[in-house]
């Protein structure tokens, strides 16, 4: 068994994604490589090359990949899919864009988010908003091709030795599809799918510029920001913020939801998270059902308090 | 333009899901069932792009059984002008249904395929990108905003870095976002009209039958449940119990 692993960047950074991934694949067992696919990426290959369990590092550089764009990105991971029995990506918006692109090139069903190997060919995955959980087969006839739903799995550590190889571009840029550009929302701010502690913010903050007390708390704690649907729906936050069903799936350590309800599309959400803290000042609100520590109390004056308390 | 819609038969978005007791699936017997909201979504924007004068055509299809039908009358009540169910009972995969989308839009010479994300109920979020496999043209997935400027289109994606622009030639796949648009609500008129608009039936072995051994689902389980844990007073305790257990 082999396993090949298409890497996700920005260019400059490996995005802890790829290392989640990579913990997905030692659970089937094999050799690992990973494939990384950009312009300049010299950088990038080697911090794949660093992580525990990888093989070798697959390294394709070309001016039409520095963009990550699905149609150009499917045809390298399915040019070099030979050989290979699996084929893996993260389950975020960059694998989700480009696994199911190539899987089809492929000829090939792909598993989407994969959250626990049963065998090499048998996993368990959520269906319905994580409502419901199955076991799926790959038949043998086929490579298997899947996503790692990343808030199922930890980081692979560093202290790896991996060989990087150059890879020339097997096609040609797409025509028909061109990179315009990237408004980033996160700021200076750990990013929200990766950060070991989330604040996030709901409702109940009653306007964007409360939200500033949000994350005052978040900046304290070293902690990426998220918010409810209800706060992206109201106004006070941009919408690659909101953490929940429709929007990202989180698994920091600690998570700390403030004047959240805990809506079952918020919690789907956050279930993989190691602590959950709930401040609000509803008693009866969903959110205490699921929270590690609960404190029922106004956020305005629990949230300066801990502020205080943090310095 | 011609723009095919593709929605999907799926448990209404407001119902509790459980799982039979047997792990054999989800119960569905009695519960509403609805059009995937994603795929309402790709229905209402193909409608506002017609109504912009940019798209002649809004055809709606829908694979199932006949109970499917339900949902293209209410397609064509929204507005689309005409249905095509591809008549099947079996569930299924992916790339088969990536094969018949493809399939009917070189037929209909669709300048769009639009399509939901994902559908709400098995939850792939595969068959629009397949679908531009397959039919060899470009896609833009997670769409939340789209602009048709003649022969191409401008379109803003929902990533997790934040908003992502790109250009695509027509034809091509577009798959929307929840917060693309917000879907029309159905007049009573419109219901009426709607049971005179074209409702074509067609097989999938005219639309060139199933792609290979798919991948099989077996036992359905709950998941894991979170259980209460205890509740402090004030923020001082917080502070004190988060310490507690290492987490500060």
């Amino acid at each position: 068994m082999s396993i090949l692993i298409l890497a996700e960047h920005d260019g400059s950074q490996l995005n802890p994604a790829t290392a989640k991934t990579i913990s997905c694949a030692a659970a089937i067992g094999g050799a690992i490589d990973v494939l990384v696919l950009g312009d300049a990426i010299d950088s990038v290959a080697a911090q794949a090359a660093s992580l525990q369990g990888v093989n070798r590092v697959l390294a394709t550089s070309a001016p039409h990949l520095a963009a990550p764009l699905a149609v150009n990105h499917a045809a390298e991971l399915a040019a070099a899919a030979d050989g290979y029995s699996h084929l893996l990506g993260p389950s975020s918006t960059y694998g989700k864009d480009v696994i199911p692109h190539a899987a089809a090139l492929l000829g090939v069903n792909q598993v989407s988010d994969i959250m626990a190997v049963d065998g090499p060919r048998a996993f368990k995955r959520p269906i319905y908003a994580g409502n419901a959980i199955v076991d799926v087969n790959v038949p043998d006839d086929q490579i298997v091709v899947g996503t790692a739903r990343t808030a199922s799995w930890k980081a692979a550590s560093d202290g790896g030795s991996g060989s990087v190889e150059a890879r020339p571009a097997a096609a040609e840029a797409a025509a028909h599809t061109r990179f315009v550009g990237l408004e980033s929302g996160g700021g200076d701010r750990p990013d929200l799918q990766t950060a070991d502690v989330v604040v996030s913010g709901g409702r109940a903050l009653g306007s964007s510029e409360n939200f500033e007390l949000i994350y005052r708390l978040a900046d304290k704690l070293g902690a990426g920001v998220g918010a409810s649907r209800a706060a992206v729906d109201a106004g006070y936050v941009p919408n690659d913020m909101q953490v929940g069903q429709t929007g990202k799936i989180i698994a920091p350590d600690l998570y700390l939801a403030v004047g959240i309800s805990g809506a079952i599309q918020h919690l789907t959400g956050i279930k993989d998270a190691g602590t959950i803290v709930a401040v609000n000042k509803d008693a009866d609100a969903p959110i205490f059902e699921i929270a590690d520590i609960g404190l029922v109390g106004d956020l305005f004056s629990v949230v300066p308090e801990l502020e205080q308390l943090l310095d | 333009m011609k723009i095919l819609v593709g929605i999907k038969r799926a448990v209404d978005y407001n119902v509790r899901i459980r799982v039979r007791s047997d792990g054999s699936g989800v119960e569905t017997d009695g519960v509403k069932m609805s059009i995937n909201p994603f795929d309402e979504i790709a229905l209402e924007e193909a409608l506002r792009i017609k109504e912009a004068g940019k798209a002649e055509e809004v055809i709606v299809v829908s694979i199932g059984g006949d109970e499917v039908q339900q949902q293209l009358r209410t397609g064509l009540a929204m507005g689309a002008d005409r249905a095509i169910q591809v008549n099947t009972d079996e569930a299924l995969q992916p790339l088969t249904v990536a094969r018949i989308f493809a399939a009917l839009a070189e037929q209909e010479h669709a300048g769009i395929v639009f399509l939901g994300k994902q559908a709400i109920d098995d939850d792939s979020n595969q068959v629009g990108q397949m679908t531009a496999a397959v039919w060899g043209r470009p896609q833009a997935t997670f769409a939340s905003k789209v602009d048709i400027d003649g022969a191409s289109a401008r379109v803003t994606r929902e990533v997790d870095a934040g908003l992502e622009t790109i250009e695509i030639d027509l034809p091509a796949v577009i798959t929307s976002d929840l917060r693309l648009n917000e879907p029309r609500f159905v007049k009573l008129p419109d219901i009426m009209k709607a049971k005179r608009k074209p409702l074509d039936v067609v097989t999938i072995d005219a639309l060139g039958g199933h792609a290979g051994n798919g991948i099989s689902a077996g036992h359905h389980a709950a998941p894991d449940a979170r259980s209460r844990g205890i509740m402090v007073e004030d923020a001082a305790a917080l502070v004190g119990e988060l310490k507690n257990r290492g987490l500060l």
